[in-house]
């Protein structure tokens, strides 16, 4: 594939790859727990919470941008207080991660969060009877049994955060190897008379990795289904 | 030994019920409901009631007014459920597994392969439930049960989901559990014939509260305590098979009474349970001559209860033990019938199902 993409294309591709896996999998244990929570736990502020976790789908995804820049930037209450340790977001690929993380929460958690609703509590009280405390509940019957969704969720979220735009360009910017991502690429791309083959170029991979993920997690999605279905 | 007290209220319904499970199958038997699943899912941990003490053996279950409640997973019971609630993802061997990988390993449990065995499940062990049949999903619910090591068994209508042939596959398992495990069971049903067959001990609940609680057949033979109407009366006798005779015919003996039956698959000298459907019984003041009817016993009759409707339910203490008789109140009255008057209860042999018969270790 490096052949056919140039230093620059790779470099975009390679880079919204590594963003994108980040970005799934640092949020997908906070997914799954945030959508056990409003699914299964009654607990004062729940709207709030589903409020904040959808606020990145609603929101235009530049002003998301610019409140992470103003939260987590270098000077942010928030970034500030992590650049202390070292751990910095602002204009770097994590920042690109987070910002794509972010936006990609929603999805996820709405995924998972259906799955879990459609666990029958029953179960897990056949479980609790058989000597399981609620982690292993939690373990050996909600999670596997929830597998479909939780698949589905991080697919999704993943191929959202490979398309993820305006909140990354707001936070993190345009840097080439540090934040230009496929998306910001194109953008750039098209930008420069002559441009226009690179960014076809990633056009197609934008197209190729989407529909790979669509139909991973089609395949993947059944293959698990008709395990916890008990065929 | 099982102690149960437990009050609970709803909006609108409450229960309120003391009761003592010993060894053997202690059924809770009436109408649904009449707080039978409240009961069960209160020992079980699953509800939590306003005041209660349950106590399993020398273990605190709860004890509302010592703030004492056990989670469910710290109560060692086996629960079988009316729907089995098998594991969809887990293979039959996973799912029978599954509680005993929870229990203590000093816990005296039963071994998989007796269990396997007795219950007839071992070619199913790599399936899924998903490719179970009804049956055979509740047999390995009961499988996966008695593996966790439980102190306790509960079983909620283990059996009310099934048609009437995969009862009969499922009822001698229980009939089994009965008379080789030695822990309590606490078994709901509102199924006279299942009561009939499997109780050692039968606490009778209507609307909430216990009517009547003590040995099945002192239960089951008193006219005054039908949990599921008179229409399901019927007393309960214990016989010995004596012999199986060419025309198809058991005969059984019960203290000293001939019993004719429909032929049944234990060898002579075994134990059978019969329970006589208090509409199956006809009553005669005289020794009835050239009459179809097989079944004689000679009896007096030590109550006559009228229901609300034309029939009345009325006791009689015979030889072979207390049979009910659901008749009219114009056929008492015509027969003049009074408490210790001598009576005969005719009862036809084909009027007894297979279904009415089960094992005895009494």
């Amino acid at each position: 594939m490096g052949g056919w993409l140039g230093p620059d294309e790779w470099q975009a591709v390679a880079l919204s790859l590594q963003v994108s896996l980040w970005a799934t999998v640092v949020s997908l244990p906070l997914s799954i727990f945030v959508a056990y929570a409003l699914a299964r736990w009654s607990f004062p502020g729940k709207q709030v919470l589903n409020g904040l976790v959808h606020l990145p789908l609603i929101l235009p995804p530049v002003v998301t941008g610019y409140l992470l820049l103003l939260v987590m930037g270098t000077r942010g209450p928030v970034g500030g207080v992590l650049a202390e340790f070292g751990i910095v977001f602002a204009f770097r690929w994590t920042g690109a991660a987070l910002a794509a993380g972010i936006m990609a929460f929603p999805l996820m958690v709405r995924a998972i969060r259906l799955s879990i609703e459609a666990v029958d509590p029953k179960l897990e009280q056949a479980s609790a009877t058989l000597g399981a405390s609620p982690a292993w509940v939690f373990l050996t019957v909600t999670l596997p049994m929830a597998l479909p969704g939780i698949i589905a969720g991080s697919i999704l979220a993943f191929a959202k955060a490979m398309g993820e735009f305006g909140a990354t360009i707001t936070f993190v910017s345009n840097i080439p190897g540090q934040t230009r991502t496929i998306p910001s690429a194109i953008y750039a791309f098209l930008q420069v008379p002559g441009g226009e083959g690179s960014a076809m170029k990633l056009v197609i991979v934008s197209v190729v990795v989407a529909m790979s993920a669509l139909l991973l997690s089609e395949v993947i999605g059944r293959r698990v289904a008709d395990r916890v279905g008990g065929k | 030994m099982l102690e149960v007290r437990v009050r609970h209220a709803f909006e609108d319904f409450a229960v309120d019920a003391t009761f003592d499970a010993p060894p053997g199958i202690t059924v809770l038997f009436g109408r649904s409901g009449s707080g039978k699943t409240t009961i069960v899912n209160a020992v079980a941990g699953l509800l939590s009631p306003d005041a209660g003490r349950i106590v399993s053996g020398d273990r605190v279950l709860l004890d509302t007014e010592h703030k004492v409640s056990l989670k469910p997973h710290r109560r060692r019971l086996g629960y079988i459920f009316q729907e089995g609630r098998l594991f969809p993802h887990l293979t039959v061997r996973q799912n029978l597994a599954y509680g005993a990988w929870f229990a203590s390993k000093d816990a005296p449990g039963e071994e998989m392969g007796r269990v396997v065995e007795i219950l007839g499940i071992g070619a199913l062990l790599d399936r899924r439930p998903g490719a179970l049949s009804g049956g055979e999903k509740q047999r390995v619910a009961i499988g996966r049960a008695l593996l966790s090591a439980p102190r306790l068994i509960l079983a909620d209508e283990p059996l009310a989901a099934l048609d009437e042939a995969r009862k009969a596959e499922i009822l001698p398992y229980f009939e089994r559990l009965r008379d080789e495990v030695a822990i309590p069971i606490l078994y709901v049903s509102h199924a006279a014939s299942e009561v009939a067959r499997l109780a050692t001990t039968v606490v009778a609940l209507e609307a909430g509260r216990v009517i009547a609680q003590g040995p099945a057949a002192d239960v089951l033979g008193n006219p005054a305590v039908l949990p599921a109407g008179a229409r399901e009366a019927g007393a309960m006798l214990t016989a010995r098979v004596v012999a199986h005779h060419a025309d198809g015919l058991s005969e059984l003996e019960a203290g000293g009474i001939s019993l004719f039956l429909p032929r049944v698959a234990q060898p002579a000298g075994s134990m059978l349970r019969v329970r006589i459907a208090a509409h199956d019984v006809i009553l005669s003041r005289g020794r009835p001559e050239g009459l179809s009817a097989l079944n004689i016993l000679p009896g007096t009759v030590t109550e006559i209860r009228p229901g609300d409707g034309p029939g009345a339910i009325v006791a009689l203490e015979t030889a072979a033990g207390r049979v009910l008789a659901r008749i009219t109140r114009r056929s008492a009255d015509t027969l003049g019938l009074t408490a210790g008057m001598p009576v005969h209860a005719v009862v036809k042999t084909v009027s007894i199902a297979s279904s009415d018969i089960g094992t005895s270790t009494a």
